[in-house]
């Protein structure tokens, strides 16, 4: 030992032991280096290497100067080598075995771990909490803390873990077709970056989408800078061209706008699909919205994952108008809706606008109901001036964006309802326009090398820009992304990149909150992020892309080194940076001189939409998304053309008759007719997303490309357009079989002057057993004894809880012919119902999980005994006893079981082994399955109480479909607790059992809908035309 | 009497047909039915019958494997409705086979001699109806090579099946019935294998004839026994006939299904077995003793007989269709009312009323001396009926499930081509089995037909 206390250089360790440690260091040195591979022979050659081998052949070491015996030498070192690690002491030392070579610090085996990071879409980061099983992340939740969520998911969150899994992913770097690898494209990208500084970058070009990452736009800003020739364009299919350009039209500048539906007793949606999972906010929005549907004062409150409360506790059930084009979630859920096609919505909000004081025409309305109708929108807006907000959608022109924003400032709702910050996204631009230069500049060669960052324009991009035959003129084409689509085929480079659970990154959510995304996993094909690929373009290639955000942020942060790692490793535990939300500020309206609307065009008005369940075709490929039945027409696997009611009967059209489309400018598409109610006259919808050549196995070849019909000029709405019958029949899988009540009471509803003559309006007409009408002593429930009860008042219908239990039970996906078949296999299904007038119906969403009965059909009938009824209340499946007679399913009155009548799972592809929740078994072929009320969550979450020697506490247990739920809908809890807001929400008059007449005794209720209408609109069925 | 055909001459008591026609004695008899089954050339009608039949046993193999091979999924079942063909299937051969059953057994205990010519081949046709029968319970499960959780043995998993299912109860009815019926049929065969036995030529026949008659000597003491032992089976047979079809019913009825949930399911289906069993009966006997000449053994009597309890089963059922209306129209329940309306005017309406043509108004013609005693009519009016039995078990099994509570739970059940290849193959192997059958034993018995010679010699005696 030396005088400092450290051991000395290579005495006071024992011989064989220095081998090992000396061999194990010259091991590591090629264990940690760059991924090229590094010869044995340089190994043998390293300092470390040499001074093992004198060690352990003393008398050997000075052989190896001798060049003979040097080749007989480097075979006992080969072997040497091999056994690196085995010493020459006899005694060898204890080695336990672990799983792991490094264990990862606070992992227990079996006990899952959580992360907070975002999935981006459109630029805005949706917050997740995703749970990884030994390094393997399997599900996805709403992250409960993060402002811009409140705990709530949606679908595209849900199903992006399956993207993770994704067995179509690229998995490698390809040159032309062949593979490369990383070393290589960086080689060959600085030769093109040298041959571009010398114009200054002219002829390069960057195609990202919305990038809301500081980091990501500090990156390509910073190469603009050395570049300054260099253009970076972006683009969505879908975008927000029109909501920043009525922005523009307002104020004069891009703002984002967002807004507090707390406060707003009415609320105004100009086709503003605000529930649906492409509308940044869309889950903080659903759950204000559903806890101001409180129809009693003393009723429970709407509270967020983390069970607290949202509602001012003295506020008054809100009302929401919609006018819309196309049926969405928010004109069935509407308590007044109007359905115009796109011609008239413009020229209605004209007419509200004018009747707010702001100049913008519009006439009169068509008919004396709808003067009505408007009549009383617009006392009730006066009446709450500063407590209202009018919403329009993304897809209205930019003029009908201008006029809400006028006609929120004239009614006072700016800074209060309605707030104006500064943009999220990093560079907001109108994108169409910069991608159309970028087309141009492509078909006249000026682009020489163009890098594409996860877009997909040959596919997506509108038609008359011929992006593929631009493409053909381009030079030197990158494409960096997951899969190898349809623009990737075109492009020269092939990058494989990460999927956001397996990167760093950052982005802001829609309130501008800033969050780090952090990877779950190393990239599974070794793919390298955006970040990696511009530090590519750098001096500096090989930064991490932990390296360059973190990197970014410390710039933000204005402190010591010392201060700012806990404020990191904070942010990235939280998902979030606290308090960086973007701050409100006053937007003033500018004086806008409205032009008048252009007279109607002749002929049928077209609108395009994306997909409720696809997007705009990036999840094309997301088979959990692909059967998902879309909300209203319950479709799964293609996109339907919805025609309306009265046109169908008109023209003599038929559920799946084929159609082809024929727009102004002479672009034809053909698609499958769906009849839709609600679906306004003269009009069709046509959803984009689908029709994909190159997706992979689940989204290649499923219905049909609208693209084709899209144009720089008109994106969403098509006017003058025609339509044919062609005579043929396309089959549409439903996922539902039929949307109409049938004089059932199943969706119980009432209005609030109705709910407050009549509290149990729910119970009236309805013989339901009482509590004590059985012969068989009631079971003592000592323990827990679990429960559900479902908000229809809140429940949105977005289908998030679909997804969310599809993840967490492993549930399979059957494809489209099964699905036609009726034998899709989600536990918890989501129906629709169209009640009253077909031309505007309302539509009523409700989840049917199982209704754990108390009395249950379907225990009786098994005659193996593989379903029973368990202590905690619960009706469980005994797969493994299942013998597959099918009798529990016939004799369940809601059809929530579901059989496996083939093999649905895929016991092959290996990703999807990673997928699965660990905690859930895999169902084979003839095995009945259904909704378990989350047992396994149940059962932890009971475990860890006992440990505790306690009770579960409230909120403690939650299943996968409550959890997701955006709008707190699904509440699920112990109802032996009677401090539990289950138990509170049963006693409520609302609650009732779906089919309580059978005397089922189902433990998942309903609360029944209080409608809030206005008592100066009549009912629709009144109205004249 | 005008009707009657001459050339069947037939003595007439209280004006209808003898049971046995005159002219017969021991030895001719027993010729007559032995030689079928020694005749070295077998009729080419067999071979033309028993080809195609071998054929769809054939296709049964194919569909058998191929459903244990891939799943039920091959099938047209989806969710609501879990049962299709194969449940229909299962109901109506168990409810062919009671008719056998029913005269082998009851009409034996209420001493009604003109059973005795029909009674084997029509329990022949139990047993095979019920083995068809008894194939679809099998097929039908998810997970076939686990049936036999279903019966109560004693196991390491300390399990019993689920007694309160109708199911579990299916499982004892079948194969008691399947056990009592074999019994009953064998110990029935018995003095006849000995007959055959002592009459054949051939050396391979005579063994095997010996080892199945059981050593037979027609020993007073052998007559004994086996009339005790025949008594007592046919006393446990006879509520068999009752009781599987009851229990068969109750599949249905003990469910919460609109148009399942009726009381009135076991007497109607109890009288629908019976009707459709008589039907096939009928259909059997009609070719077979025109082809094999057996006019004198199966005389008019039994036709008439037969068509009578098919008349009479009929407007049982008939009533209890009238009876599902009407409880369905003077009950509260929406969802009962809305079946009954599902039935007539809905997606499967045209099954409903074909049903109603091929239960209620064509048999109707039975009334009808003519019909009764026109065999190649009662065979047309016994294949109407057997479809339109068949035809009641897709509108009760099908329409019943495919519209239930939930609206967005309802379906469409269309048979894939799966579905219809096994049910066509069942209807081979039973055509197969029974046409082995007449091949190979005697398919009416001989020695109770020999008792009917002494009766009817006593009236040309008491007539000349």
């Amino acid at each position: 030992m030396k005088a400092n206390g450290k051991p000395n250089d290579n005495e006071a360790i024992c011989p064989g032991k220095l081998n090992q440690r000396e061999l194990l260091e010259a091991r590591e040195k090629v264990a940690s280096g760059p991924e090229y591979w590094r010869s044995l022979e340089e190994l043998a050659g390293s300092e470390e290497f040499r001074r093992a081998v004198q060690r352990e052949f003393p008398k050997g070491a000075s052989e190896w100067l001798d060049p003979v015996s040097r080749r007989g030498f480097l075979q006992l070192m080969g072997a040497s080598l091999a056994l690196a690690g085995m010493t020459s002491c006899v005694r060898q030392p204890l080695e336990p075995i672990v799983p792991y070579v490094r264990q990862p610090e606070d992992l227990i085996l079996g006990v899952p771990m959580s992360y907070a990071t975002a999935m981006t879409l459109n630029g805005y980061a949706y917050p997740q909490l995703v749970t990884s099983h030994e390094g393997r992340p399997t599900k996805i939740e709403g992250n409960p803390q993060h402002p811009a969520c409140l705990g709530g998911s949606d679908v595209f969150s849900q199903a992006s873990i399956l993207e993770l899994y994704d067995p179509d992913r690229a998995q490698t770097n390809l040159y032309r077709g062949e593979i490369q690898p990383w070393m290589t494209f960086v080689g060959a990208l600085r030769g093109q970056i040298v041959t571009q500084r010398a114009t200054q970058g002219a002829g390069l070009r960057f195609l990202t989408p919305t990038i809301s990452s500081p980091t990501l736009a500090g990156q390509l800003r910073s190469l603009l800078q050395t570049l300054p020739q260099a253009k970076w364009c972006q683009w969505e299919p879908v975008n927000r061209d029109n909501v920043r350009a009525g922005a523009q039209m307002a104020f004069g500048q891009y703002v984002e706008t967002r807004y507090n539906l707390l406060d707003a007793d009415v609320v105004l949606c100009l086709d503003a699909d605000i529930f649906s999972a492409a509308y940044p906010g869309n889950p903080v929005y659903a759950r204000q919205y559903a806890s101001r549907r409180r129809a009693d004062p003393g009723f429970v409150p709407i509270t967020d994952v983390l069970n607290q409360p949202l509602s001012r506790t003295a506020a008054a059930m809100n009302r929401l108008y919609s006018l819309a084009s196309t049926p969405n979630l928010v004109s069935g859920k509407a308590d007044h809706h109007l359905a115009l096609a796109p011609y008239d919505l413009e020229r209605y909000v004209r007419i509200i606008a004018t009747r707010l004081g702001i100049a913008a025409g519009g006439g009169e309305p068509r008919n004396e109901y709808e003067a009505t109708w408007l009549d009383g929108l617009l006392k009730d807006l006066q009446a709450h001036r500063g407590a209202s907000a009018i919403i329009a959608g993304d897809a209205q022109p930019p003029l009908v964006h201008a006029l809400a924003h006028a006609m929120n400032a004239a009614l006072g709702n700016a800074g209060k309802t309605v707030l104006y910050t500064d943009p999220v996204e990093q560079n907001p631009v109108d994108q169409t326009a910069g991608l159309q230069e970028l087309a141009a500049d492509m078909h006249a060669g000026k682009v020489e090398l163009l890098v594409m960052i996860d877009v997909n324009p040959v596919y997506d991009a509108p038609a008359d820009l011929d992006f593929s035959g631009g493409l053909r003129q381009v030079t030197g084409k990158l494409y960096h992304g997951l899969y190898s689509n349809e623009t990737a085929q075109l492009c020269d480079w092939f990058m494989n990149g990460t999927h956001f659970l397996e990167h760093w990154s950052d982005a802001r959510a829609f309130d501008g909150t800033a969050g780090i995304v952090q990877p779950l996993i190393a990239p599974m094909y070794g793919g390298k992020s955006a970040h990696e690929l511009l530090n590519a373009f750098s001096n500096n290639p090989d930064q991490s892309g932990y390296d360059t955000v973190r990197s970014y942020w410390r710039t933000q942060f204005k402190g010591s080194d010392a201060e700012f790692e806990p404020w990191w490793r904070q942010g990235v535990h939280d998902g979030f940076f606290a308090n960086s939300a973007l701050p409100a500020k006053a937007m003033p309206v500018k004086s806008i001189t409205f032009p008048p609307q252009a007279p109607p065009a002749d002929g049928i008005e077209v609108m395009l939409r994306a997909d409720p369940s696809i997007y705009d075709g990036r999840f094309s490929n997301n088979g959990w998304l692909q059967e998902l039945p879309k909300p209203l027409t319950q479709v799964t696997w293609d996109n339907p053309v919805l025609v309306g009611p009265a046109m169908a009967r008109r023209l003599d059209l038929k559920y799946g008759d084929v159609i082809e489309i024929e727009t102004s400018a002479g672009r034809k598409v053909k698609g499958s007719l769906w009849m839709q109610p609600g679906q306004p006259d003269n009009t069709l919808t046509v959803f984009l997303g689908y029709g994909r050549t190159r997706a992979g196995r689940s989204g290649s070849g499923m219905g049909f490309s609208a693209y084709p019909l899209r144009t720089t000029a008109m994106p969403y709405v098509l006017s003058g357009s025609r339509m044919r019958k062609t005579g043929e029949f396309y089959e549409l899988a439903s996922g539902q079989g039929v949307q109409d009540m049938e004089n059932r009471r199943i969706v119980r509803a009432a209005t609030l002057d109705e709910f407050k003559a009549d509290p149990r309006f729910a119970h009236r007409e309805e013989p339901s057993p009482a509590p004590g009408e059985t012969l068989y002593p009631a079971f003592p429930y000592t323990e827990n004894s679990w429960g559900m009860s479902i908000d229809q008042n809140a429940c949105v219908g977005c289908n998030a809880c679909v997804i969310a239990c599809q993840a967490e039970n492993n549930i399979p996906v059957v494809g489209k012919q099964q699905v036609a078949r009726g034998r899709r296999m989600h536990w918890i299904r989501v129906d629709s119902y169209y009640k009253g007038d077909p031309a505007n119906p309302r539509v009523y969403s409700q989840p049917v999980p199982c209704m754990q009965c108390e009395n249950a059909p379907c225990e009786l009938v098994c005659p193996v005994g593989a379903t029973v009824h368990s202590t905690e209340g619960l009706n469980d499946q005994v797969y493994n006893r299942c013998v597959g007679t099918r009798y529990c399913s016939n004799n369940c009155p809601y059809k929530v079981r579901r059989f496996n009548f083939l093999l649905f799972q895929d016991w092959d592809t290996p990703q999807l082994k990673m997928l699965r929740n660990p905690e859930v078994t895999i169902r084979s072929r003839g095995v009945m399955e259904k909704c378990t009320y989350c047992v396994q969550r149940i059962t932890k979450g009971r475990i860890a109480a006992e440990k505790q020697d306690r009770a579960v506490r409230d909120y403690e247990v939650q299943t996968a479909c409550q959890q997701a739920c955006p709008a707190g809908a699904i509440v699920f809890g112990n109802l032996n607790d009677k401090t539990s807001r289950v138990a509170a929400l049963k006693q409520q008059p609302l609650d009732y059992g779906l089919l309580e007449d059978l005397g089922t005794r189902p433990r998942t209720t309903y609360q029944a809908i209080v409608m809030n209408p206005n008592p100066e609109i009549p009912e629709p069925t009144e109205r004249e035309s | 009497m005008a009707e009657i055909r001459t050339g069947e001459l037939m003595n007439v008591r209280h004006g209808r047909p003898a049971v046995l026609a005159p002219g017969f004695n021991f030895g001719s008899i027993t010729d007559k039915i032995s030689n079928i089954v020694f005749a070295e050339r077998t009729p080419l009608i067999w071979w033309l019958t028993f080809l195609p039949a071998a054929f769809f046993v054939g296709v049964l193999g194919v569909a058998v494997t191929y459903l244990f091979y891939r799943g039920v999924g091959i099938w047209g079942i989806t969710i609501p409705i879990g049962w299709g063909f194969a449940i229909i299937n299962f109901v109506w051969w168990v409810g062919i086979g009671h008719a056998g059953t029913l005269i082998s057994a009851i009409l034996l205990l209420l001493k009604q001699t003109w059973r005795n010519s029909i009674n084997r081949f029509a329990e022949a046709m139990t047993l095979f109806a019920v083995m068809c029968a008894g194939m679809f319970p099998l097929l039908h499960m998810g997970r076939p090579w686990l049936a036999y959780w279903m019966f109560p043995y004693p196991n390491t998993m300390t399990v019993w099946p689920n007694f309160r299912s109708p199911l579990v109860w299916d499982v004892f009815a079948v194969s008691t019935y399947f056990t009592i019926s074999l019994l009953f049929w064998y110990v029935g065969l018995i003095p006849d294998l000995a007959t055959l036995r002592d009459s054949s030529v051939n050396r391979w026949t005579k063994l095997i004839y010996g080892l199945l008659a059981l050593g037979w000597r027609n020993s007073a003491r052998h007559w004994k026994r086996y009339e005790s032992a025949y008594l007592l089976l046919a006393g446990l047979a006879t509520p068999l006939v009752l009781s599987v079809h009851t229990v068969v019913s109750f599949d249905f009825a003990v469910a919460l299904v609109p148009g399942w949930h009726a009381t009135i399911f076991p007497p109607y289906f109890v009288a629908g077995a019976v009707f459709s069993g008589f039907a096939m009966v009928l259909i059997l006997a009609i070719p077979i003793r025109k082809v094999y000449g057996l006019e004198g053994l199966i005389t008019m009597r039994h036709l008439d007989n037969c068509a009578k309890v098919m008349l009479s089963t009929g407007l049982i059922v008939a009533y209890g269709y009238l009876m599902e209306v009407f409880f369905s129209w003077y009950g509260v329940s929406q969802y009962e009312k809305y079946v009954t309306w599902n039935r007539a005017h809905g997606l499967y309406a045209p099954v409903y009323w074909s049903l109603i043509a091929c239960n209620v108004v064509i048999p109707q013609l039975l009334w009808l001396r003519k019909v009764r005693y026109t065999p190649i009519l009662l065979f047309t009016v016994s294949l109407f009926v057997l479809l339109g039995m068949w035809l009641e078990r897709v509108v009760i099994v099908v329409v019943s499930l495919q519209r239930d509570f939930m609206p967005s739970a309802w379906g469409v059940y269309i048979p894939t081509r799966w579905d219809w290849a096994v049910f066509l193959g069942t209807l081979g192997f039973f055509m197969a089995a029974f046409l082995l059958f007449i091949r190979l034993l005697p398919m009416i018995t001989m020695f109770e037909m020999r008792a009917l010679v002494s009766e009817t010699t006593e009236e040309v005696k008491l007539q000349a």
